[in-house]
């Protein structure tokens, strides 16, 4: 029988129960007794991963009648312990919220509007026109060598996709010729490859936020680590609260410096300068760790007697070819080896172009695991007397680099900066450590590379690599970008580092394996690599006698990264493009020639969740409001589709740890949108199927590759794990290989990424294996797979001193176990298992038998941690203070005032500004520097069209200190106009004392700062800081310099219409800006 | 029960409101000394409780740029720059031009020195208190997370005319969207200037301390978003305690300025169960220096009705009475 109503009225309650005054108990309402929150009610919960930055969150997706209804953390997570920043707070929203489109879009040649158009005919148009481009633009031969390939389509993005995704893209797009395959990893990362893969083997980040917990201190230095990686940033906070010191060195005092225990502000572009002074306070003060050092680096390394360096030089090094604006590396050599191809000229065969040529394909970043070969037996001097030894010559180097120097150069007082060689020398040694993190702050110079270097000759030096709560930290922005670049959408790689083959030296596999293999480690087992590679990719018909088909690979003759691209667009070169989930009219440098390129194209496919800029320049891009172009005169035919979330596919992304983890799919993705494995899949099919019968030689590559995944879902996407299971690779039975040392050279084993070798052992998807943290050692070594091996830290073997006994209890984290005869500990060791400390090699040994017991960096040629180069970088063995391309202020250490070598390209649309005492420097005289908001992500695409994230950052800013706004009239919360020669854009000022002034040579210089993540579509739009930068570029890598360059500042908003260029005109004459200006070696 | 139900330390606060066998009194402790301004809490309180996004606008206050708590904002995180090191003894805390009063009422951020938004400009070349150089910086970026403190005594419920407020079996309190009638007494009752309407449907919202997730074992959104743990969700006895140890730790570190708010069972709302610790005066964070219960006095003013009432009674009986004789 129901209850009478009135029984249940809350005065009734009220009068009859214990709340009398009616304010609790009493006063629950209906609703209120049948409240439960919507995840009580879900149909299942799917595991995945956070899609924005590379701290690679745990996220549990709860979905109910197929409908996504929450997104959180999943508390399981040894890396987040079910923390969300707000972007991934934001990931509901993101992935169902009104932004999203689901259709096809298409827009004619000279159209002005968008039209309407199936996704079957989209999908046989661009097969069409892949096709036809790819056939008018074929390259099968360049000066009389063999390319293969067709330098009319290029590509760009990756790094926001999963692993299997970039596989498959890699794989087409290589099979059809095409090279310019390029994603976020050259722009944000890739002198990190060169930087720490000639320093130690491997060009992943040495350590994992985990154990940034163990540290006694961390510097935190080009990076913005607590609003960029917020969740990662938890990890420091521990650190901290176990007594850790914290330091960030910084351009602006940011979120990070709030929480920092010492902030000290740096002119932007010289942290080289500054971390050389510090260098330079370890050697003179003898507070090195002398027996790390003389062990495990290459200290005691004799240099060849021909070496000339800076010193010698006014700020060159030897070999220097003032026509060519290379170097020949030959002299910086170790006494008594022969140099590798690998940096320049010794190669069997001569390439015609060495210099530039070969420094232009990119080739540092292949040592992103396994470093430069060598072949010989380098000359030691264990007492490290030697007047040419490694540990003499880097003495000499940094020896003018003082405090003195640092403060003239950087603006930091002799204090502070003494306080920070303090705070790391004394917590660094035995029984402590120091950790370095960084990011882009360090990568985007025009000596990238070298920055990175810097701190890994400091912390080879302190003895703090391969240790606990040691190690460099690279931060990774984009969810799976250090996967894009082991499974790399990069033009300069193979899968795992192994490089693109160049047209000139590289004629066959002998020639390839010959000029890149070591003699030492497991680079000198290069060969089983490749060829199991290119059985991945053909299969049955890559056979011995055809070489494995190492010729179906197109060739390199030069650099194709996406800056080149850009260029190559301009010269009407490049005629197609894909952009698979990159923005570059907002992130790319020089955001206007980005889009000039773009204008030039026949056909371009923009694949994204909303209607980016990249997508619409040529409907309301800032080019069309000055008149520049106009919608009806530009031809480029352009293709949007929409693409699908990382809740609405399978697949694996791999964090800032090196950690692939494996995310569900919660459902699949509504109306025409689809994941770019299946765009990339069946395009791929579609191709093959309009190429079937062709009997023309440019199409065996992609008529005999292996192209078969089984399909599923209701909208047939390729099945993610059996993609996965071929990066892993079989034997000649089909059994999942188990390691990298199952790899074989003869073509009975097959795999499509040496170093992800494993994640597929015993057929189980070890990147989805998710043992609770509270389960496990704070190494979570059971939740998902991290390479190599599944190993934590790298260089483990160096947490152990020569015998194999910690270092000290304190900093225990593996050690030889005598009795059982085997390396033991809290982490799987980054060593041979069961090599003694006391194994020496045999002099005839190669190959893994040459590591002896004392080499902890096994992908090394010499076993060693490098402080000095002999090989792998093109511009110096040793890193030195350059000015960035743009600076108010000549270079205080040398009279070379640039990065010789430096790639600059001076053009109409990418012109330079005169730099210190050069006359016109005056007229841009503040430092600028870019950088990324908590509240936004990259180029906006997944945050300005998100209310709850566009209302916490809702407009484009710059901030400036109170003492530039007054000598500028600037007023907070007012607008400014900001110009360089490239461009002028309009911001709305904020005056904070958080930008400091600091007094450099004798003036004080200001900085502006400015966060690149706007654009004029969204929901929050403004203009792109990237309107600003230049395409200054790393000879290494590629990268861009824009974390340093210069500009003016004044009130007011900028002009409009065609005014706005006639104004950056005026200053370029008023600079005296022409095509030579900032183009000098 | 206390003898006094509107105002004094409760330590049943539940029981009070009825509750048989209620659970421990649940509540939050936002350590602002590891916040690190991400927000999260903002956004995840946004996507669990689907609040509406509420407006673009550049306030100009430091990365603030929410503004205050209100309908739509349940939690706010408030950003303060100061000239002061993190490291030493308390802050001058004379607060020269800040109308405490004023900017607490509005529930917003106020810079050290007041005039917001106005940059501050120095006096002089060079910066921090000891006329350092160029380069030199002791600068302090304060970052907070407030929210509803679902006080003691909550005035908002007090004067709830419908029984759309009421406290929770965890002690804490809530709106019932289906009851409210968007009367509104609420809002001038709170003395933090938290609780606020919606004006598209009149209706009054706030934090609910995220009751549904509680109920089913959940933490609340916000706590369980937080990066560093500057939220923490738990029985308030237990946080109150970590809270202590936290501030004595901080003091140990040469952090003079650590400080709870809103721990205190005596204070003017028998004490929070969401409080803080905070590394300056509650003023410079948009707080109020010393909240009061709007209702506190309302037992005094019956007793002073009754007394009225009896007596105006006396003297009718007393007329009848000398009428008699």
């Amino acid at each position: 029988m129901a209850t009478p109503r009135w029984l249940d009225w809350p005065v009734f309650r009220q009068l009859t129960g214990p709340d009398r005054l009616g304010r609790g108990a009493a006063a629950v309402s209906r609703e209120t007794e049948s409240l439960r929150p919507r995840v009580a009610t879900a149909d299942k919960v799917s595991k995945s991963i956070c899609p924005y930055c590379a701290v690679g969150c745990g996220q549990n997706v709860y979905v109910q009648d197929g409908r996504v209804t929450h997104i959180e953390g999943d508390p399981d997570s040894p890396v987040s312990r079910g923390r969300l920043c707000p972007k991934g707070s934001a990931s509901l929203q993101l992935t169902t919220g009104s932004s999203r489109r689901h259709e096809v879009l298409y827009r004619r040649p000279y159209g002005t509007e968008w039209e309407p158009l199936d996704l079957e005919t989209a999908m046989d148009m661009v097969a069409e026109r892949v096709i036809r481009t790819r056939r008018e633009n074929w390259q099968e031969e360049v000066d009389g060598s063999r390319t293969r390939r067709t330098l009319g389509i290029a590509s760009l993005g990756g790094a926001t996709l999963d692993n299997e995704e970039n596989y498959l893209i890699k794989k087409l797009f290589t099979a059809l010729g095409i090279v310019q395959v390029e994603n976020q990893a050259r722009v944000c990362h890739s002198s990190t490859v060169a930087g720490l893969g000639t320093s130690f083997g491997r060009g992943g980040g040495t350590t994992y936020l985990q154990d940034l917990q163990h540290s006694d201190c961390i510097i935190i230095e080009g990076s913005n680590f607590a609003e960029a990686h917020p969740v990662g940033f938890q990890w420091v906070m521990e650190a901290k609260a176990r007594g850790a010191t914290v330091i960030h060195v910084d351009p602006r005092f940011s979120r990070t410096s709030a929480l920092a225990d010492l902030y000290v502000p740096i002119r932007a572009g010289t942290d080289i300068a500054f971390l050389g002074g510090i260098i330079n306070h370890v050697l003179s003060t003898g507070k090195y760790f002398h027996d790390y050092v003389v062990n495990y680096t290459n200290a005691a390394m004799l240099v060849h007697e021909d070496f000339q360096d800076t010193e010698d030089l006014d700020g060159l090094f030897g070999g220097f070819d003032r026509e060519d604006g290379t170097y020949d590396v030959d002299s910086w050599q170790y006494e008594g080896v022969r140099v590798a191809s690998a940096a320049g000229k010794r190669s069997v065969d001569e390439p015609r172009h060495p210099g530039r040529d070969m420094q232009s394909s990119g080739h540092p970043e292949s040592h992103g695991f396994g470093g430069p070969a060598l072949h010989g037996e380098p000359l030691r001097d264990e007492t490290l007397q030697h007047p040419r030894c490694v540990f003499q010559v880097l003495r000499r180097h940094y020896a003018r680099y003082t405090p003195e120097m640092v403060e003239q150069v950087c603006g930091i007082p002799r204090e502070k900066f003494l306080r920070v060689c303090e705070e790391i020398t004394s917590n660094s040694g035995r029984d402590r450590t120091t950790a370095f993190a960084y990011a882009v702050g360090w990568t985007q110079h025009s000596v990238g590379a070298q920055y990175i270097r810097a701190a890994s000759i400091l912390q080879l030096l302190l003895g703090n690599i391969g240790r606990p709560g040691g190690g460099i930290l690279a931060l990774r922005g984009h969810a799976s970008i250090q996967g894009s670049s082991d499974i790399p959408t990069l033009f300069d790689l193979l899968p795992g580092y192994i490089p693109m083959p160049h047209a000139h030296l590289h004629e066959d596999l002998n020639h390839f394996i010959s000029s890149d293999a070591a003699d030492k480690g497991y680079w000198a087992n290069m060969r089983a690599y490749v060829v199991s590679l290119l059985k991945a990719w053909w299969g049955p018909a890559a056979t011995e006698e055809n070489d494995y088909c190492f010729d179906y690979l197109p060739r390199l003759t030069g650099g194709h990264s996406t800056y080149d691209t850009v260029m190559a667009q301009r010269d009407g070169i490049c005629r197609g493009y894909f952009l698979l989930g990159e923005n570059p009219a907002v992130g790319s440098a020089n955001s206007r020639m980005q889009r000039l390129g773009m204008a030039n194209l026949d056909w371009l496919v923009v694949r994204d969740f909303s209607l980016i800029e990249s997508a619409t320049w040529w409907q309301d891009g800032p080019e069309i409001e000055t008149g520049e172009l106009r919608s009806t005169e530009i031809g480029t035919e352009v293709f949007f589709f929409p693409a699908a979330a990382h809740i609405e596919k399978s697949g694996s992304f791999t964090n800032t740890n090196r950690l692939l983890q494996w995310k569900h799919q919660a459902k699949e993705p509504d109306g025409e949108a689809r994941s770019d494995m299946w765009f990339i899949y069946h395009l791929g099919r579609r191709i093959r199927e309009r190429l079937a019968g062709s009997t023309e030689p440019m199409d065996r590559p992609i008529l005999d590759l292996t192209w078969d995944y089984p399909l599923e879902g209701t909208l047939g996407d390729p099945n993610a794990e059996a993609v996965l299971a071929e990066i892993n690779g079989w034997d000649a039975e089909g059994r999942p290989l188990s390691g990298y040392d199952d790899i074989r050279d003869d073509g009975s084993t097959s795999c499509g990424c040496w170093i992800y070798c494993g994640v597929y052992q015993d057929g189980v998807n070890q990147a989805a294996r998710r043992r609770p943290h509270r389960e496990q050692n704070w190494t979570g070594s059971e939740w998902g797979w991290a390479w190599p091996q599944n190993r934590r830290t790298l260089y483990s073997r160096a947490s152990a001193d020569p015998e194999g006994r910690p270092w000290s209890e304190r900093k225990a984290l593996v050690w030889w176990d005598e009795e059982a005869g085997r390396w033991t500990g809290h982490d799987s060791i980054d060593f041979i298992a069961d090599r003694p400390p006391s194994y020496r090699p045999a002099p005839e040994a190669r190959g893994v038998e040459a590591i002896s017991g004392v080499d902890p960096f096994i992908m090394q040629a010499d076993g060693k941690g490098w402080l000095y180069t002999p090989a792998g970088l093109v511009d110096g063995p040793l890193p030195t203070h350059y000015e960035p391309q743009e600076s108010p202020f000549p270079n205080l250490l040398y009279p070379q005032q640039r990065n010789p070598v430096r790639l600059a390209n001076s053009r109409e649309d990418n012109r330079y500004q005169p730099s210190g005492d050069e006359p016109g420097a005056e007229v841009y005289p503040y430092v600028v520097t870019t950088y990324r908001l908590t509240e936004h992500f990259t180029a906006g695409g997944m945050t300005r069209w998100q209310p709850y994230l566009a209302e916490l950052q809702p407009e484009f800013f710059c901030e400036v200190s109170p003492e530039l706004a007054e000598e500028r009239g600037l007023e907070h919360h007012g607008w400014a106009t900001i110009v360089t020669a490239r461009n002028a854009i309009e911001a709305r000022v904020v005056v904070t004392d958080r930008m400091t002034p600091l007094f450099v040579q004798g003036r004080t210089v200001h900085q502006i700062g400015m966060p690149y993540h706007w654009g004029p579509n969204g929901y929050t739009t403004g203009d792109s800081a990237n309107e600003l930068s230049s395409i200054t570029l790393d000879p290494n890598a590629h990268i861009q310099e824009v974390k340093a360059w210069t500009a003016d500042i004044r009130p007011g908003r900028r002009p409009r219409g065609a005014a706005l260029r006639r104004y950056v005109e005026d200053y370029r004459r008023r600079a005296g800006v022409t095509e030579t200006t900032g183009t000098e070696a | 029960m206390p003898t006094n139900q509107f105002s004094g330390p409760d330590p049943h606060v539940a029981a009070s409101a009825g509750h048989r066998d209620a659970p421990p009194r649940y509540g939050f402790f936002t350590d602002t000394s590891v916040c690190i301004g991400c927000k999260a809490c903002e956004v995840a309180c946004k996507e669990w409780n689907a609040i509406p996004e509420d407006g673009l606008e550049l306030t100009g206050m430091s990365f603030d740029n929410t503004g205050r708590l209100g309908a739509d904002s349940w939690r706010h995180v408030a950003f303060v720059e100061q000239r002061k090191p993190l490291v030493g003894p308390p802050p001058d805390e004379s607060h020269r031009g800040v109308d405490a009063l004023a900017a607490a009422a509005q529930g917003v951020t106020v810079p050290e020195q007041g005039g917001w938004p106005a940059p501050l400009v120095p006096e002089q070349p060079g910066r921090g208190g000891d006329g350092g150089s160029a380069g030199d910086t002791d600068l302090r970026w304060l970052m907070a997370s407030d929210v509803c403190k679902h006080c003691t005594h909550a005035a908002c419920l007090d004067v709830c005319p419908t029984g759309s407020l009421f406290r929770t079996e965890f002690g804490t309190v809530v709106v019932q969207e289906d009851i409210c009638n968007g009367c509104g007494y609420c809002v001038p009752a709170c003395p933090y200037g938290v609780i606020d309407q919606r004006p598209d449907d009149g209706r009054a919202w706030k934090c609910t301390l995220c009751y549904d997730r509680v109920g089913v074992g959940m933490e609340p959104a916000c706590a369980k978003a937080c990066p560093t743990d500057s939220i923490q969700f738990g029985e308030l006895d237990e946080l109150r305690e970590r809270a202590a140890a936290r501030v004595e730790q901080l003091h140990g570190d040469g952090v003079g300025s650590a400080r709870l708010y809103g721990h205190d069972p005596e204070d003017g709302v028998g004490g929070d169960g969401a409080f803080f610790l905070l590394l300056d005066e509650p003023e410079v964070y948009g707080l109020p220096p010393d909240p009061v219960v709007t209702t506190r006095d309302l037992p005094r003013m019956w007793a002073h009705v009754g007394v009225a009432a009896a007596t105006m009674l006396g003297g009718l009986a007393a007329m009848f009475v000398g009428r008699r004789s």
